[in-house]
């Protein structure tokens, strides 16, 4: 009996398909990483900075509050990295460093960590951080005046901005290919709409965020802020494409409404999450009281997820 | 081992092994010295068991434990029995353990070929409810609701497994006998078997309506094949038998008929062999040979640190001894290298949602498993639908965060049934 072999005894099934949480967090990371480059080349150094100083915080904070509550350390699953970065391509790139410290504090320990830590979490870190940050500090969020010291070859004020306080004419300026491409002021990861598509698409087609929430969200948007165009008081509203390519709303389709533990997880709620999300953010654009509504909706979906998630097919076998 | 494909967006295909048209004659391989038998009476001391260590025993002789019950095993070799005790099986399931070592000399045990010149329910519940497939012999017998139709798994419910297969095509002449006498002897009135379509023909042969499935797992999943092929949705939490459906494995089918045909009682099990490298030999071997020997007649080593696996790698259960021996269920036997294990983790469920878009029952695992992690059962049956599950392993199988899930579930079902059998004590 002594000299007996020691087999590892578990429990089926003997096989994975080999995903793990942090294949899934460092592949988003990368991807969104393509959409953080244009911001470094535009922004130059201060970016590189305020990236760097809030993925570190974020771990940081995500560190001592496992220590503290006496939990394993779990940053290693890369969730902590990614909210920090998801934060830094948020902000704009001269965001003081005690604003991006209280930032990744509000998102890994108001966002996540009282909630449980990773999957416990009923919104989405950043979006909790955001909100908070920017009805706190209005003047370091505001990309206008945040911005006031770069000038680019590009219209510098801020597109939602400016439809917001001088409606469609002011918008004229800005080219959907312009937009497309990133020449436009806002957050350092937010800007670029071919390489956050771009990201998104490897994505979803890795499997690692659910397309259908990423679609409809795009999809709801673009319906809303057609049908005013449609319908509403003409020269008052923006086109869909404006909306699509401006503000947080693609970084919000793909990376911030897309997140596991605040989404839902079958295939008509996460039709109606998306699309819902979109719809929201054109009308608080559109007739709400804030420039960018993103945000607002995504936290507002988020509430209404474990709701809308009880549409459920019929287990097999179910009576009743 | 199947990893997940690049292109995450589609679901993982995992596909059945379907064996192709030449004939693979299993490689025979003998008991080296014992053999040992699980009863499923539990071992007591306090009965007076009516065998003893040190007793004779010929091959295809009756062990009974205790005069008047139904249960015992068959002796598939000639020897002495050296050792009775209890064992405690998979999930602390208790039984009777009987080692018996090999003479040399072969003697075979005549009463069965005495009774099998008539065929009847009698002689079949008396000698073959030890049938290498196993057949659920009891259940033939039972009166409400009689068995009307017996479904013949011809299809292995695991990856990698060839073996009931095997034994569609090479003996459909044995199939076709055992649906005879089930005829004869029960009230059985349809026969269904079911089989991948290269079976078709062999199918055909046995004379029972012939059924093709899909190669996708989990589509040879009992259940899967009442929904998909009978069209019947079996109430989540019931037993096939209370809608007088039993399924059975094409083995055991082929095993009553080649019992009545050769009038000895079958001890010879086949299983697939799976060694480290995933290379599938199929042996026959001994109702009760430690699974050593089958090792070392292939010449695979285990060694510290790998897992057996007796089963197929999604539903197979893993043993910590390599004198386990082979029963009659036994279908497959793996041995996995250290290096392809991959081990769960204590993560909390991350909602991703993988395991609620693979589940062939569609259940809300992501919901269900939040339950039995408190260990809400009865929550989990009523709101949560844990009585659908047909313990395929898909859901352990994607989890991001490798949750445990289906242990969790087998686990819950278990406490379950134990809670339920406690209550039923009191009244």
């Amino acid at each position: 009996m002594f000299n007996q072999k020691k087999f590892i005894v578990s429990h089926a099934p003997f096989w994975h398909d080999g995903s793990s949480l942090s294949t899934k967090h460092y592949h988003i990371m990368l991807a969104a990483t393509l959409a953080v480059i244009p911001g470094f080349v535009q922004y130059g150094g201060p970016a590189v900075a305020v990236v760097c100083f809030s993925i570190a915080t974020a771990m940081i904070w995500e560190m001592i509050i496992n220590k503290i509550a006496k939990q394993p350390v779990t940053i290693g699953d890369g969730n902590a990295a990614l909210i920090g970065l998801l934060l830094a391509m948020m902000i704009p790139a001269t965001t003081p460093w005690w604003a991006v410290l209280t930032g990744t504090f509000l998102a890994i320990v108001i966002g996540k960590q009282i909630f449980g830590g990773l999957g416990g979490n009923p919104f989405h870190p950043v979006v909790v951080s955001m909100a908070i940050l920017s009805l706190s500090w209005k003047g370091i969020f505001d990309f206008n005046e945040a911005l006031l010291p770069y000038d680019f070859n590009f219209t510098m004020a801020y597109p939602l901005a400016s439809l917001k306080a001088f409606g469609p004419d002011s918008i004229s300026s800005f080219s959907i290919t312009d937009l497309l491409i990133g020449r436009q002021t806002g957050g350092i990861g937010s800007t670029c709409g071919i390489a956050l598509l771009i990201g998104g698409l490897y994505l979803i087609l890795r499997g690692f965020i659910r397309w259908e929430i990423s679609f409809s969200f795009l999809a709801g948007a673009f319906v809303t802020a057609f049908l005013f165009t449609l319908f509403g008081e003409e020269g008052k509203y923006a086109g869909p494409l404006f909306h699509i390519f401006t503000g947080y709303t693609l970084i919000g389709a793909i990376y911030l409404a897309t997140e596991d533990s605040s989404s839902p997880v079958n295939f008509i709620p996460m039709l109606l999450y998306g699309a819902g999300c979109g719809i929201m953010t054109i009308l608080i654009r559109n007739i709400g009281a804030y420039v960018d509504g993103v945000v607002l909706a995504i936290f507002l979906m988020n509430l209404a997820n474990p709701l809308i998630d009880k549409i459920r097919p019929k287990a097999l076998g179910k009576v009743a | 081992m199947i990893k997940k494909s690049f292109f995450g967006l589609l679901k993982p295909r995992l596909e059945y092994d379907i064996i192709d048209s030449k004939t693979t004659a299993p490689r025979e391989i003998t008991v080296s010295k014992t053999v040992q038998l699980l009863s499923n009476r539990i071992f007591d001391k306090k009965d007076s068991i009516l065998i003893q260590v040190g007793d004779e025993v010929r091959t295809g002789q009756k062990l009974s434990l205790i005069k008047g019950e139904d249960d015992y095993v068959i002796s598939p070799v000639s020897g002495a029995i050296t050792s009775i005790s209890p064992y405690t099986g998979n999930f602390g399931m208790l039984m009777t353990s009987i080692v018996i070592s090999k003479n040399s000399k072969e003697e075979t045990d005549g009463r069965f070929a005495e009774a099998a010149k008539s065929p009847s329910l009698q002689t079949t519940t008396d000698f073959l409810a030890h049938l290498p497939g196993f057949f659920p012999i009891s259940l033939l017998s039972k009166q409400t609701p009689k068995i009307k139709t017996l479904v013949i798994h011809g299809m292995d419910t695991d990856l990698l497994v060839t073996t009931r297969q095997q034994i569609v095509k090479a003996s459909a002449p044995a199939i076709k006998k055992g649906i005879q006498i089930l005829k004869e002897i029960s009230g059985i009135e349809t026969f269904i078997i079911v089989v991948p379509e290269t079976l078709f023909h062999e199918a055909v042969s046995t004379g029972a309506t012939v059924k093709t499935i899909a190669s996708n797992y989990p589509s040879a999943s009992p259940y899967l094949i009442l929904k998909n092929i009978l069209g019947m949705e079996l109430p989540a939490g019931d037993c096939f038998e209370k809608h007088g459906i039993a399924v059975v494995s094409a083995e055991a089918v082929a095993s009553l008929g080649k019992a009545y045909q050769k009038q000895e009682i079958p001890t010879q099990k086949v299983l697939t062999v799976i060694d480290k490298t995933g290379t599938q030999k199929l042996v026959s071997v001994s109702i009760g040979t430690p699974l050593k020997d089958i090792f070392s007649a292939l010449n695979i080593r285990a060694e510290d640190g790998d897992r057996i696996i007796i089963g197929g790698p999604m539903t197979g259960l893993s043993t910590y001894s390599e004198d386990h021996p082979v029963c009659p269920d036994t279908d497959a036997v793996i041995v996995q290298d250290r290096s392809m294990i991959s081990c769960v983790s204590n993560n909390a469920c991350i909602n991703c949602g993988e395991c609620v878009r693979i589940c062939p029952a569609k259940i809300q695992v992501n919901m269900l498993v939040r339950f039995l992690e408190a260990c809400l059962y009865d929550d989990a049956v009523d709101r949560y639908d844990l009585f659908s599950c047909i313990e395929c392993g898909l859901c352990s199988y994607v989890c991001t965060a490798k949750i445990p899930v289906f242990q969790y579930i087998r686990l819950s079902k278990q406490e379950l049934t134990g809670i339920q059998s406690t209550e039923a004590e009191n009244v």
